[in-house]
């Protein structure tokens, strides 16, 4: 009984709060341009999905090829840092510096230099930017947290930098990497969106795109079925990419 | 007396930042031996293991080894095993870090987890094994090598006492068979005076040897042996020095 209410709890919650905006629009007539009703977006939604479905698709399958291409530079470049002292120093300040500053800032120049006929080449390289970070720092950590006395015991047994490496270190990485992921999957997506909105253009049709077309032509409603599909898209992601985590961890850990 | 197969000759070892954390400390192990260093917490137990390994070099005096590097064993505290290998991988990968090839690895590994009871337990994962296999696998892990010279620092300190007690027996069965030299790091006293034919005890830090206390009696020990007045004279003689150790310092 419980659980059915924990279930529902959300739902009761979200069909209250559309029950309020929906009596809230009719009684006081705002014009639909300004707040649409929640009906409004739902027919927007309907009569919209197969091209709102291939918007979300744009900007996920943009967000996944930058989680590759992020996953591999910051794997590769943990590693360096990893096997030698002197490149972690040389490495961490720029880290930081990409870490903290806001995508939006550097949209505009990513732009220019992808060229005006590539939006997606910019749009690709600023959600790189962006899902690189989790990755590295959590590469990083992974592959400094090998059990000390574990590597006392590859000291005593004579094992070369590459054994201990490819044996010990990434092994002993694995939860952090997965942790990492997780975290560069979800700012992936961000960035994807983030970078749409600086293109601006309709160079790459994702779901920024289709907020910043219909909000130029007022249409209020479309707006809010867009923004209904990302905020569907990241709650979906977020599930799967929890399980896989899980999943890993039990594959790792073999429990 | 043949060659020791490590001693320890007025070693000191100074850490940066906590100052000095054993000696002088002077220690010979013959080979076949089975010694315990008794000591409070904190008295450079473990650092004088590490020394004895050859895992660490003392700030002055000499370690001399004639066991070579895939000669010796450790055994943590904890199991330290690795959780995303199987127990015949983790026990394994002695053998296959000094290039020998896979499949006669795991089967020496496989003969040595069933040496140490764990037969059947081969594609177990870490995480699937009670705090004492883990601890045999650990054990199986260190004997695989057949090493000259085994270290053990405090390997039942987390088990429950049954547990300990039937570990203690198995490890002297296994030395019955290839004889190493076994150093054995306790704070327990009557574990020390049990497993050992030999106890020094350390003083409070920075470690020095307060007096050692020969053991008499068969080894494996026979069955009753704690209650025999030799093993309760042994206890009492390490207490009492380790009760002088702790004055010594203060």
């Amino acid at each position: 009984m419980n659980r059915v209410l924990d279930i529902l709890a959300p739902f009761a919650l979200i069909t209250l709060l559309l029950a309020g905006w929906e009596i809230a629009c009719r009684v006081t007539g705002v014009p639909a341009y300004f707040l649409p009703a929640p009906s409004d977006v739902a027919v927007a939604l309907a009569t919209d999905t197969a091209s709102l479905m291939q918007a979300a698709w744009n900007t996920l399958s943009v967000a996944l090829i930058s989680l590759i291409i992020a996953s591999l530079v910051a794997q590769a470049v943990a590693l360096l840092v990893g096997l030698s002292p002197l490149i972690d120093r040389a490495v961490r300040p720029l880290a930081s510096v990409l870490q903290v500053t806001p995508v939006v800032a550097i949209a505009p120049l990513v732009l220019i230099w992808a060229g005006i006929d590539h939006p997606e080449r910019a749009i690709v390289a600023l959600a790189v930017l962006v899902a690189f970070f989790p990755i590295f720092s959590g590469a990083v950590t992974g592959l400094k947290a090998a059990d000390p006395d574990l590597e006392r015991l590859f000291d005593l047994y004579g094992a070369s930098r590459w054994q201990r490496v490819l044996r010990l270190r990434l092994p002993s990485a694995v939860p952090f990497l997965l942790e990492g992921h997780k975290v560069g999957a979800g700012l992936a997506v961000i960035g994807a969106v983030v970078a749409e909105f600086g293109a601006g253009s309709g160079g790459v049709r994702g779901l920024a795109w289709r907020i910043l077309d219909a909000g130029n032509k007022l249409q209020t409603a479309r707006m809010i079925a867009a923004l209904v599909v990302l905020g569907l898209m990241g709650v979906v992601l977020h599930a799967l990419l929890e399980r896989a985590e899980r999943a890993g961890l039990a594959w790792w850990r073999g429990r | 007396m043949a060659e020791p197969v490590v001693a320890l000759e007025a070693v000191e070892v100074d850490y940066a930042k906590r100052g000095r954390a054993l000696g002088p400390f002077s220690l010979s192990i013959a080979p076949g031996e089975i010694v315990a260093l008794v000591g409070p917490s904190g008295c450079g137990k473990s650092t004088a293991l590490r020394l004895l390994a050859g895992l660490e070099q003392p700030t002055r005096g000499t370690v001399a080894r004639t066991a070579g590097r895939g000669e010796t064993s450790v055994v943590f505290q904890a199991p330290t095993l690795a959780p995303w290998m199987t127990a015949v991988a983790n026990v394994a990968l002695p053998l296959e870090l000094s290039g020998v090839p896979k499949a006669l690895a795991r089967a020496r590994a496989a003969a040595a987890l069933a040496r140490v009871g764990l037969a059947g337990a081969e594609e177990a994962r870490p995480a699937q094994l009670s705090g004492g296999m883990a601890m045999r696998a650990s054990l199986a892990r260190a004997l695989v090598t057949e090493p000259r010279l085994l270290l053990l620092d405090e390997p039942f300190a987390a088990l429950d006492e049954i547990t300990r007690r039937s570990l203690a027996d198995d490890v002297l069965k296994l030395w019955r068979e290839t004889r190493p030299a076994i150093i054995f790091v306790t704070h327990n006293v009557e574990e020390a005076a049990y497993m050992a034919s030999r106890v020094a005890v350390v003083t409070r830090g920075p470690g020095r040897i307060a007096g050692e206390v020969v053991v008499p009696g068969h080894l494996p020990r026979l069955i009753g042996f704690r209650a025999t007045p030799e093993f309760r004279e042994a206890a009492e003689a390490v207490s009492d020095l380790l009760l002088k150790g702790s004055e010594m310092a203060a």
